[in-house]
C-alpha cells in the first residue's frame, strides 16, 4: 500500500486503540487533519491547544489508557506545553502530535516555526523530531510503549510538514507498541519488609498516584485490612480507599486533617507506595515522620531517596509487589494503635463547618446531589483543596485534578475528555471564579458536542488561596488577588449555548439539586463567602504538626 | 567511593541529535553542577561515549539515577578509579589555543 505520513501516522494511532483525538489545526499540521478527515477516527475541534492537552488528560487520567491531542507548530505547540508538563508531573500517558515546518525551513526563523524539541525535552519523558517517513513506522509505537511503560508519562511527537506529506510503499505496518513488563520484584527485600511490618507497633500505608497507575488498589486495601494498618492518601492517591474504610484518613499535607499528620507523626514505620514525598504531602521534610522506618515501593527507582532516604526499597509495579508482599505479611489487629488512631480521629478530625454558607457544606450538598458514580474533575484552588477534603471519592480515576503542576484551567478540558471516554457517565466540575477563566473558551466545545459535562463555579470574586495567603503571611496586605470585575457566568454560559443558573448565598438547596440532576451541560455559578480559608494550613516551611486554624491565624 | 571534588561518569550514548540536549538539559533543570563534557563518536558511529565531570556529593545518585531513565543514554559507569587526566589534558590544550 501507498501512504503518505500523515496517513500513516493516522494509522498507526487507530493501531494503538486510539479512538478520539482533541485538537486544532493549523499550517503546519494541514496534511495531518487532511488525513484525519478520512479516517474515523473522532476529533474533537477544542478553542485552545492548551485544552486540547488537557482533554487528552481527562481520557488518560479517567481510563488509564493513552492518549492523543493535535497542534501545529509555533503558538499551537507552544500553547499545548502547559497541559504536557502537567502531564509530566502527574505522570500521565499522552501522545502530543505537533506540526513543524518543512525540514528544509527548520532554522530559518520561518512562519509559525518555534524549537518545540528543545523546549518540550525537560517537560516530557522522551520527545521525538520525526526525519523522515519511515522513521514514523519506529517512533510511533516507540512514543506509545514509553509513554505506558515504567513511570508512564507524556511524549511529544514533532512531525515536518514535508514528512507529513512524504510518500511510503509499505507491505504491512509494525505493531502496536506495548508496554515493557515491570522489574520484577525483589523477593528478599520483600521478606525484609514483611518482617519490618511484622515488627512495627504504629505502621501507616502512605498511599499516592502510583497506586492508582498500577491498579493496586484491591491490595493496598487488603494489606490495611489484613495487617491493622491505617491508611493516609496523597492527593493524587484519592479513591485508593473507601470513603467509610475506619482505616482511611484521607489526605494529608499542607491541607490534612490534623489526625491525619498526627498519624504520621507518631508512625514507626512508613510504608510509602507509589508516592514521591512532595513537598505539599510532608511539609517540612526534616520533620516529616520523624519516628519512622520507611518502606518505599515504586516503579520509579530514582524516587528512592531523592527526598527521604528509605530503610529498604523495591522497584517493581505495585499490584504485582503488593500481591506478593501479601502472601508473606503476617496477619495482625493491632488494637492498641487502632484504638490510638480512633482517639485522634476523634479529637482531630475536620468538623463540618458550623456556617451553612461554607463551601464545605456546599461541597456536600453537590455531592448529595451528584450522582452517584459522576466522575469529578476538580480545578485548582481553595475550592480543590475544600473538594480534596470532604468529596467523598468511592474509586480512583473519578476525581481527576492538577496535582503536580497546580494549573488553573484543567477542570473544564480535562472534563471534556472524561465525558468522551466514559459515554453515560455524568462529569461534574468543581471550579472557582478564578480558575473557570482560565479555560472558558471550552465552553464552546462542550456545547457544540453536548458533553455531560456540570460545572459548579464556587464564586468568592477572588484568587481565593493567594488571598489566604496574603491574610495570613504578608500580613493582610491583599495585592492583584481580588477581581473588581465581576463576570455573570451564567449569561456567558448561555451565549455559549449552555444552560446556566445563578444560585446566591441563601440560595434554596432543592434548586441546586434540581440545577444538577438534569443531563449536561449546564453550569452553575454558586456563590460562596469572599473571605472564607482553607484549614487546618501548615505555613509554608513548617512542620505538617504545626498546622493553623481559623483561631490561630495571626498568632 | 575517593575523596575527591569530582568524578568522572561515563556514558554510553545513542548517536543521535538531541541525544546531547536531553542530558545537559537534565542537569540544568535538576540544577546538578556539570564541571566538563568529553563526547565522541565509537564504534562505527553508532554510539557516542561520554565523560561527564561532576561534583562527588550526595546528589551524585541522584544524577545517576535520572541519567538511567534517558532514552538515548545507554549505560551509566561512575568511574571512581578514572583520573581527571583527560579534563586536564584539555584544559592544557584550550589554554594554549589564543581564542
Amino acid at each position: 500500500m501507498q501512504l503518505n505520513g500523515a496517513s500513516l501516522l493516522i494509522e498507526l494511532l487507530k493501531r494503538q486503540g486510539i479512538e478520539s483525538v482533541a485538537g486544532i489545526p493549523g499550517g503546519a499540521n494541514l496534511p495531518l487533519y487532511d488525513a484525519l478527515g478520512q479516517s474515523d477516527l473522532r476529533h474533537v475541534l477544542v478553542r485552545h491547544e492548551q485544552a486540547g492537552g488537557f482533554m487528552a488528560q481527562g481520557i488518560a487520567r479517567s481510563t488509564g489508557k493513552a492518549a492523543v491531542c493535535f497542534a501545529t507548530s509555533g503558538p499551537g505547540a507552544v500553547n499545548l506545553l502547559t497541559a504536557i508538563a502537567d502531564a509530566k508531573l502527574d505522570s500521565i500517558p499522552v501522545i502530543a502530535v505537533t506540526g513543524q515546518v518543512a525540514s528544509a525551513l527548520i532554522g530559518t526563523d520561518a512562519f509559525q516555526e518555534v524549537d518545540t524539541y528543545g523546549m518540550s525535552i525537560p517537560i516530557t519523558k522522551h520527545n521525538f523530531l520525526v526525519r523522515s517517513v519511515a522513521e514514523l513506522l519506529e517512533i510511533v509505537p516507540e512514543a506509545f510503549r514509553l509513554a505506558l511503560s515504567g513511570r508512564q508519562g507524556p511524549v511529544l511527537i514533532d512531525l515536518p510538514k514535508d514528512v507529513q506529506q512524504a510518500a511510503i510503499e509499505l507491505d504491512a505496518l509494525p505493531a502496536p507498541g506495548v508496554p515493557d513488563p515491570a522489574p520484577e520484584p525483589d523477593g528478599a527485600a520483600l521478606a525484609h519488609m514483611a518482617r519490618m511490618i511484622a515488627a512495627a507497633e504504629r505502621p501507616l500505608l502512605y498511599v499516592g498516584g502510583g497506586v492508582v497507575a498500577s491498579g493496586a488498589e484491591a491490595e493496598v486495601r487488603a494489606l490495611s485490612a489484613g495487617c491493622g494498618i491505617p491508611v493516609v492518601t496523597t492527593l493524587m492517591g484519592l479513591g485508593v480507599m473507601e470513603p467509610e474504610n475506619p482505616l482511611g484518613l484521607g489526605m494529608l499535607g499542607m491541607h490534612g486533617s490534623r489526625a491525619t499528620n498526627f498519624a504520621v507523626d507518631r508512625t514507626d514505620l512508613l510504608i510509602a507506595l507509589g508516592v514521591r514525598f512532595d513537598d505539599r504531602a510532608t511539609g517540612s521534610v526534616a520533620s516529616f515522620a520523624p519516628h519512622a522506618r520507611v518502606i518505599h515501593m515504586d516503579i520509579d527507582e530514582a524516587e528512592f531517596g531523592k527526598i527521604r532516604r528509605p530503610d529498604i526499597s523495591c522497584e517493581c509495579d505495585l499490584r504485582q509487589g503488593l500481591k506478593r508482599l501479601n502472601r508473606l505479611v503476617a496477619r495482625a489487629e493491632r488494637r492498641e494503635w487502632k484504638a490510638e488512631i480512633e482517639a485522634l480521629r476523634a479529637t482531630h478530625s475536620l468538623p463540618l463547618p458550623e456556617d451553612a454558607s461554607h463551601p464545605v457544606r456546599l461541597i456536600g450538598s453537590l455531592a448529595a446531589a451528584a450522582p452517584p458514580d459522576c466522575i469529578v474533575t476538580a480545578d485548582v484552588g481553595q475550592h480543590q483543596m475544600w473538594a480534596a477534603q470532604s468529596w467523598p471519592v468511592r474509586r480512583s480515576r473519578s476525581f481527576l485534578t492538577s496535582g503536580g503542576l497546580g494549573t488553573m484551567g484543567f477542570a473544564v478540558p480535562a472534563a471534556m475528555g472524561a465525558a468522551i471516554a466514559n459515554p453515560g457517565t455524568a462529569v461534574l466540575v468543581l471550579t472557582g471564579d478564578g480558575s473557570m477563566l482560565m479555560n472558558i473558551q471550552e465552553l464552546a466545545t462542550i456545547a457544540e458536542n453536548g458533553f455531560d459535562v456540570r460545572i459548579c463555579v464556587l464564586n468568592n470574586g477572588h484568587l481565593g488561596l493567594v488571598r489566604q495567603q496574603q491574610e495570613l503571611f504578608y500580613g493582610r496586605r491583599y495585592v492583584a488577588s481580588r477581581f473588581d470585575a465581576r463576570p455573570d457566568f451564567a449569561a456567558i454560559a448561555r451565549g455559549f449555548g449552555v444552560r446556566a443558573c445563578t444560585l446566591a448565598l441563601d440560595r434554596d438547596e432543592g434548586a441546586l439539586a434540581r440545577a444538577l440532576s438534569a443531563r449536561g451541560p449546564v453550569l452553575l455559578d454558586i456563590a460562596v463567602p469572599e473571605t472564607e480559608n482553607v484549614y487546618p494550613m501548615v505555613p509554608p516551611g513548617k512542620g505538617n504538626v504545626e498546622a493553623i486554624w481559623a483561631q490561630e491565624r495571626n498568632a | 567511593m575517593n575523596n575527591l571534588p569530582n568524578t568522572i561518569v561515563k556514558l554510553k550514548v545513542r548517536n543521535h541529535p538531541g541525544a546531547m540536549s536531553h542530558i545537559t538539559g537534565l542537569f540544568s533543570r535538576r540544577g546538578f553542577n556539570l564541571e566538563g563534557i568529553l563526547c565522541a563518536p565509537v564504534g562505527g558511529g553508532e554510539d557516542s561515549a561520554m565523560y561527564l565531570l561532576v561534583r562527588n556529593d550526595e546528589r551524585l545518585e541522584q544524577i545517576v539515577k535520572q541519567l538511567r531513565k534517558l532514552y538515548d543514554v545507554m549505560s551509566v559507569v561512575v568511574q571512581d578509579d578514572l583520573d581527571h587526566t583527560v579534563f586536564n589534558r584539555i584544559e592544557e590544550l584550550l589554554g594554549d589555543a589564543r581564542l
